[in-house]
């Protein structure tokens, strides 16, 4: 395991700064994301997560500051561009292609998006159908995308976000919302995506299922980051507690 | 495993049935001019495909453009003015106009796709206007007389198109030549990004696809289809007028394809059917056509916004999901 991190990361953010208007979303905020890496990103509401997995994956353009990919700067890529490189993000807010079948979301991602994607219908849906098995949702296969729950929507983002075979998968909060059996699920299934070599940021409320998930922890508060380390030791730590829980209990 | 094997069973069943539809559809439009006057079939046939290439855009990218008539008459007067003025054959001409059409499409779309939704139909129906008025300017399209009495020629040289049933045979052909240049277009990966696009564009963003290039090349293709079939329409009534280039034109087209029902292959060309054959029936008799249009419409949004043929596959598809037997 340890050989494996200390290989040179595959996302380093470096002093990136995100206002809108007169509100600073994202403060002076650096930190890297290891090759095979699970980092675990916590923080109150607006404490800035979702717009720091807009920054990576290129749907805002950060106010200062660089991202770099592979050792590589691409903050001035399009999203769309940053996608082939190979950053894949599933979405907070679970709207798919509504009107497509749960196959053809997936299959969608798989087709030529990135670099080694599917030219032929066919070819991509199978690997969609590989996919919606990894997840567990092969057997809504046929159905249309918004016929499904909401913990299989989440499935659905995961397995999208897979099916373009991405190098790093940003989850912006995939375990919002789901009960225990449903977290662990989940838990399982990043799991395994490690295992396939994919980094893994991700995004969370639940302390408890990103603490047995995560091999780092990265800490937001007002944009800023206050913590970034062990799981146990950033959670012990009083300013994380007094972000979280307010001053009198630190 | 009961249950995937039978709705294979079913998605078998209705491909098959809805291959029999298109045979038997295909077998009527080859019969038709026997029982039908010609030049009104062709008219039909024309528009269908004019609506089929804006259902393209509409129906499977989620684009409403305010502007084809753009297209479809601009190819009408470069087919026209090609065969007539420079004397080119025929399907020289249909190709120029066709061809025209594609490069005002990229022009206008390179515009429009920079913005969405509304603005995205203010655009194109400006520029449809400044279009319009190059149009009545040009001396090439002789202003408010447009260009008359184009001849039909002959068909790679042999087959006479002034013989009602060669013309009639050459523009179904051109038709279901368009037609299926569309299915394939909506039935490919490429279709299936534009599926996507519609549906969600930032998650088609996300997912690597360069969601402007995608829109740019759909409004390209669906202006080259509606110029193919404007360019054809030219040589059916043998001349091009400022009527095609409308923004009445632009409007007509959204209310075929939206009666018809948007996203679906049939619809536009069921829409387009009925509004052809409202608009000969009315004009022989007193009541203005525009007035029952309008009504149509009106009818059409307010009780079946799915349109005909969607809200027919939309029922089909609810007693097959509730396993009804009818």
């Amino acid at each position: 395991m340890n050989a494996i991190l200390e290989i040179t990361p595959i996302l380093e953010i470096t002093n990136v700064t995100r206002r809108f208007a007169g509100l600073v979303a994202v403060n002076d905020v650096s930190f890297t994301l290891k090759q095979g890496e699970i980092l675990g990103v916590i923080g109150p509401n607006g404490a800035g997560k979702t717009t720091l997995v807009s920054l990576i994956s290129g749907t805002l353009p950060p106010t200062l500051g660089d991202i770099a990919f592979e050792g590589h700067s691409i903050v001035k890529l399009p999203a769309y561009q940053r996608a082939r490189l190979g950053i894949g993000r599933t979405f907070q807010i679970m709207r798919p292609f509504p009107g497509l079948s749960v196959l053809d979301n997936v299959a969608v991602g798989a087709l030529f998006g990135h670099g080694g994607g599917e030219s032929e219908l066919a070819k991509a849906r199978e690997q969609a159908r590989e996919q919606l098995r990894f997840v567990g949702l092969e057997k809504f296969s046929d159905q249309r995308a918004d016929e499904l729950g909401g913990p299989s929507r989440k499935r659905l983002e995961l397995a999208k976000a897979l099916a373009m075979q991405p190098k790093v998968l940003l989850c912006d909060e995939v375990m919002a919302g789901l009960n225990h059996v449903e977290i662990d699920e989940v838990i399982d299934v990043l799991k395994r995506v490690r295992e396939r070599g994919i980094s893994i940021l991700v995004i969370e409320h639940v302390i408890k299922a990103i603490k047995s998930l995560s091999d780092r922890l990265l800490v937001l508060h007002h944009g800023e980051k206050i913590a970034d380390g062990e799981p146990d030791t950033v959670l012990s730590n009083p300013q994380v507690v007094e972000a979280y829980l307010g001053r009198k209990r630190a | 495993m009961a249950e995937t094997t039978l709705q294979e069973a079913r998605a078998t069943g209705s491909a098959r049935l809805e291959w029999a539809l298109v045979a038997i559809g295909i077998a009527a439009l080859i019969a038709a001019p026997f029982f039908f006057y010609p030049v009104f079939l062709m008219k039909m046939l024309c528009f269908a495909l004019f609506a089929c290439a804006f259902n393209l855009l509409l129906g499977y990218t989620g684009l409403l453009s305010f502007g084809h008539a753009t297209f479809f008459g601009g190819a009408a007067y470069f087919c026209a003015h090609a065969v007539k003025v420079w004397g080119w054959p025929p399907e020289a001409g249909i190709l120029l106009g066709t061809a025209g059409a594609a490069v005002l499409g990229l022009v206008m779309g390179f515009f429009a796709i920079r913005r969405q939704g509304i603005y995205f139909a203010m655009i194109t129906l400006a520029l449809a206007q400044m279009f319009y008025f190059f149009c009545v300017q040009a001396p090439f399209t002789r202003g408010e007389d447009g260009i008359q009495g184009v001849p039909r020629g002959h068909l790679f040289g042999l087959l006479d198109l002034s013989q009602p049933h060669n013309i009639y045979y050459t523009v179904l052909g051109i038709f279901l030549i368009g037609v299926f240049a569309i299915w394939r277009i909506v039935n490919s990966p490429f279709g299936m990004i534009l599926k996507s696009i519609r549906e969600n564009e930032s998650r088609a963003i996300s997912l690597g696809y360069s969601v402007a290039n995608y829109k740019l090349a759909a409004f390209v293709m669906s202006a080259t289809l509606a110029g193919l079939a404007g360019a054809t329409k030219a040589l059916v009534f043998q001349f091009a007028t400022l009527t095609d280039v409308t923004w009445q034109m632009s409007g007509e087209v959204i209310l075929m394809t939206l009666l018809g029902g948007i996203g679906t292959m049939v619809g536009p060309i069921v829409g387009a059917g009925l509004v052809v054959t409202l608009q000969n029936t009315l004009a022989t008799s007193g009541f203005p056509v525009t007035i029952a249009t309008g009504l149509i419409f009106m009818v059409c949004v307010l009780v079946f916004r799915r349109g005909i043929v969607g809200e027919i596959y939309a029922r089909l598809l609810t007693s097959v999901g509730t396993g009804k037997k009818e």
